[in-house]
């Protein structure tokens, strides 16, 4: 198994036969994909993580591409990979719950909306959304502030972990074989017969090319020759409230989206608590993930107006994530055979929900520039940890402590997390390089007191798994 | 596995330990105390400066002083459990626990939340920014510092001016890391010899990516700035450990966000009683330790069969207190009441009223501070109207 986080890349005197840039959910589940092809395949990232970029900051829900644009490849692949994802999770042990989702109509002009997101659901293939009247959505949702007029139900949009998903990709696909370069930004791209890559640890030679590079596929695009589309950073803030808020709400509560705009959620999270946000601000710095005081204060507004109570509630986390925005209506996946290249370009939100889909989708796009696909096996399954609070965790699981009582020892107390899983995240096939990887692993010094409790604890596990 | 106690305590600081050890010594069956942490004692382990232990002796530093209470809880016959953790509730009087030897459902008949209190850390402070390391809070820079010998930073600020900051100051210099300001919103604090006080001041903004390069300030007047550091530690901003209390139903009073109760320190849910700074955030150890002693005659009065009593008049506060505990008037105060301003007065007068009848008004003898607690005498809770409308403190 090769992870690498320093140094000159291994160089084995072969090129690569496929080369994915960036290791976010998409390409961490293409790497997977190929895993299970006889080839040499590499997976890279500028920073020192999977899933670090605009992956870890994603809303979280696993959806149903009800109200995609109909007959675009989004739709599709959302669709396919819903599916697909689903089966994937439940073998993976990635936790995922079905709660549900409700566009709340606020207004006239939203009530008015619901009928024509029925029929585009329809048109989505999916034909479970029912448009519910005011007083069903309030005994659904008791807590819904005032003003409700009717929404629409989408039985089927679940709660999914983001972080666990991105990991179980890599961790599957290292396990088969893929080379994992981290801290490996690429720097520039000679295009031939292999593709050179300057990488910031030095050149990597390979044969194909996909770029899921996300913010940065763009600036990829351009180093060999193609300008299809720029991609701008959309801003999404989002406040994380505690688990203690867990109890107010039931569904996903999704904007009714206007003229306006995909506007503000409010969702319950795997983790047992909940979110509001994100906002949408179109910056210029791909690097400007900080929150602002404006984009909270606006958070606070639109949350109180959907859930006056979460408002009294603890805030946990507050966190900004970048999307991929080219000002495109759909996925921008290109394939230019002739380059033996493919771009995985404006993955939004939806990349999640899509990421197999698109994997397998890119795996026949490199199969028309020439890459051999035959003599595909399963590669062995992975068995994640879990995090998600409505499954067993070690803390609640009497045969695991007996067994070990390293999982009976809680280290951070807020999220239950116990010195096993710690010690386990700590030696895994991708193991965190920083306290924050470790926090997507594990949940550890995630909860409501930050470490003021843990954190130091938590801090000492990590420095002493480094040396 | 099933265990049955006649008292559960949870959470092994002062409070909770005080307590143990009055009923041990007093014969109350079975005593025990739940610590999550690997060592009991609470926050006072954890502060490595001198001052603690009874007058006219106060020299102990907190590790003694927490040392002590664990052995005379210990010795009074009280167990004491580290490393277990109260993760819910089986049943009103039933808590289940985890730790290394397995789950456990222990029952009680009187069961008491000493958890304690933490601080606010950034996040729940809404200040924005990046997520860089090496922003943090008091407890966390103590546990670093004095617990696990982990390196800090080399140019802290610290955000707050109350005791527990100037304490931080004190610790981060003493692990070599040097102090660059220590700000307050407020308009005057104590200061560090040697660190510059910012006043009326405010982090706006926390930037870094990957570690921490500094805060962006702003005065009330309006004026802006700079401070480089690669560490905060935001200090003070207590809010009670409260998560035990809610997953029981037991209702919080929403001033001091921790359990509502009465002089008793008896909570809304019968059987569960509430001490030290569980109820208040932070108060001195030694006021929580004698909060936890005072408890225990009500708690063994319950286990003899005393009735529950209803919940009676509320007592609430109104701008600029934020808040007071006890929380309802069941029966005559014992003990003084304490009360919280936000707002700091130099001649404060307390006045305490029922259904538009003044029961009570005094000029205090000091000034009222957002650090300090007041301490207004009980007796005339004797006055207020046991079935009549909320008692409301006001202080002008």
């Amino acid at each position: 198994m090769t992870v690498t986080r320093s140094g000159p890349l291994p160089d084995s005197g072969d090129p690569y036969d496929v080369t994915v840039v960036g290791a976010g959910v998409v390409g961490s589940a293409i790497a997977r994909a190929l895993a299970r092809l006889p080839l040499r395949t590499a997976l890279i990232d500028a920073s020192d993580d999977v899933g670090s970029g605009t992956s870890k900051a994603n809303t979280a829900i696993l959806h149903t591409g009800f109200d995609a644009v109909p007959g675009s490849l989004e739709s599709r692949l959302v669709r396919d990979g819903q599916r697909l994802l689903a089966s994937y999770a439940a073998q993976s042990g990635i936790p995922v719950e079905p709660v549900g989702a409700l566009l709340v109509a606020w207004n006239e002009e939203q009530l008015a909306a619901l009928p024509a997101l029925a029929d585009k659901a329809v048109r989505n293939g999916y034909r479970s959304a029912r448009i519910l009247a005011a007083a069903d959505v309030r005994s659904r949702e008791p807590q819904l502030g005032p003003g409700v007029l009717g929404a629409l139900h989408i039985p089927d949009e679940s709660l999914i972990c983001p972080w666990t998903t991105t990991l179980a990709y890599a961790t599957q696909a290292v396990r088969a074989g893929v080379h994992l370069h981290l801290n490996c930004p690429v720097l520039s791209v000679t295009p031939g017969e292999p593709h050179t890559l300057t990488t910031g640890r030095g050149p990597l030679r390979t044969r194909h090319l996909v770029n899921a590079a996300g913010l940065y596929a763009d600036d990829i695009d351009r180093f060999l020759g193609h300008a299809d589309f720029t991609v701008t950073p959309r801003r999404g803030q989002l406040i994380v409230f505690d688990e203690l808020a867990r109890g107010l709400l039931r569904h996903i509560l999704l904007p009714v989206p206007d003229a306006r705009g995909k506007g503000v959620l409010v969702t319950p999270t795997v983790y047992g608590n909940v979110m509001l946000g994100p906002t949408a601000e179109d910056l210029d710095d791909k690097t400007d993930t900080g929150s602002t005081a404006e984009g909270l204060a606006l958070l606070r507004e639109k949350g109180r107006r959907i859930l006056p109570a979460l408002l009294d509630e603890e805030v946990t986390a507050v966190y900004a994530g970048l999307r991929a925005a080219t000002g495109q209506e759909d996925y921008a996946i290109r394939a230019h055979p002739r380059q033996r290249y493919v771009t995985v370009g404006g993955i939004r939100s939806t990349g999640l929900t899509a990421s197999m889909a698109i994997a397998d989708h890119v795996v026949d796009l490199l199969a028309e520039g020439g890459l051999p696909v035959t003599g595909a096996r399963e590669p062995d399954p992975v068995r994640m940890p879990n995090l998600g609070e409505a499954f067993p965790r070690p803390y609640r699981d009497a045969a695991m402590i007996a067994a070990d009582p390293d999982y009976g020892r809680i280290v951070c107390h807020c999220e239950r997390v116990t010195r096993g899983e710690i010690r386990d995240a700590l030696a895994s096939t991708v193991a965190p390089a920083s306290p924050d990887g470790l926090r997507r692993r594990t949940r550890a010094r995630g909860g409501r007191c930050q470490g003021f409790h843990c954190g130091a604890a938590v801090r000492a596990l990590f420095e002493e798994a480094r040396r | 596995m099933d265990v049955r106690v006649d008292v559960l305590v949870v959470g092994a600081g002062p409070a909770g330990l005080a307590l143990a050890t009055r009923l041990a010594q007093a014969g109350a069956g079975r005593v025990e105390v739940l610590e999550r942490e690997q060592h009991a004692g609470g926050m006072p382990y954890h502060l490595h400066h001198g001052g603690f232990g009874r007058p006219p002796r106060p020299w102990l530093d907190g590790p003694a002083y927490a040392r002590r209470w664990v052995r005379d809880a210990v010795d009074a016959g009280a167990a004491v459990r580290t490393g277990v953790t109260a993760t819910g509730w089986a049943g009103p009087l039933c808590l289940e626990t985890t730790g290394p030897a397995g789950l456990e459902r222990i029952t009680a008949r009187a069961v008491v939340l000493a958890t304690g209190a933490r601080e606010r850390p950034r996040s729940a402070r809404l200040v924005p920014g990046s997520r860089p390391q090496g922003v943090m809070t008091t407890g966390e820079l103590l546990r670093s510092v004095h617990q696990h010998a982990l390196p800090v930073g080399r140019r802290a600020v610290v955000v707050g001016a109350e005791p527990v900051a100037r304490h931080a100051a004190a610790v981060l210099r003493g692990s070599g890391t040097a102090v660059a300001a220590m700000l307050t919103e407020h308009p005057y604090a104590a200061a560090v010899p040697g660190v510059p006080l910012l006043t009326r001041t405010t982090v706006t903004e926390l930037r870094g990516r990957g570690r921490l390069t500094g805060l962006a300030i702003r005065h009330r007047d309006g004026r802006t700035g700079l401070l480089g550091c690669d560490t905060v530690v935001f200090t003070g901003d207590w809010i009670p450990e409260h998560e035990l209390a809610r997953r029981g139903g037991v209702p919080l009073d929403p001033g001091t966000r921790g359990p509502r109760v009465d002089a008793s320190f008896r909570t809304e849910a019968p059987g569960v009683f509430a001490v030290g700074n569980a109820l208040h955030g932070i108060e001195r150890a030694a006021t929580a330790a004698r909060e936890g002693a005072a408890a225990a005659a009500p708690v063994l009065a319950h286990l003899e069969g005393a009735p529950w009593p209803q919940p009676g008049p509320a007592l609430e506060v109104r701008a600029p207190l934020l808040w007071v505990t006890p929380n309802r008037i069941t029966g005559t105060a014992g003990r003084p009441l304490l009360l919280r301003s936000g707002a700091p007065l130099t001649a404060p007068v307390v006045t305490a009223t029922q259904d538009g009848r003044t029961l009570w008004r005094r000029r205090l003898a000091g000034p009222a501070s957002p650090s300090r607690s007041l301490r207004v005498p009980p007796r005339w809770t004797v006055r207020a109207d046991r079935t009549g409308g909320p008692v409301v403190l006001t202080l002008g």
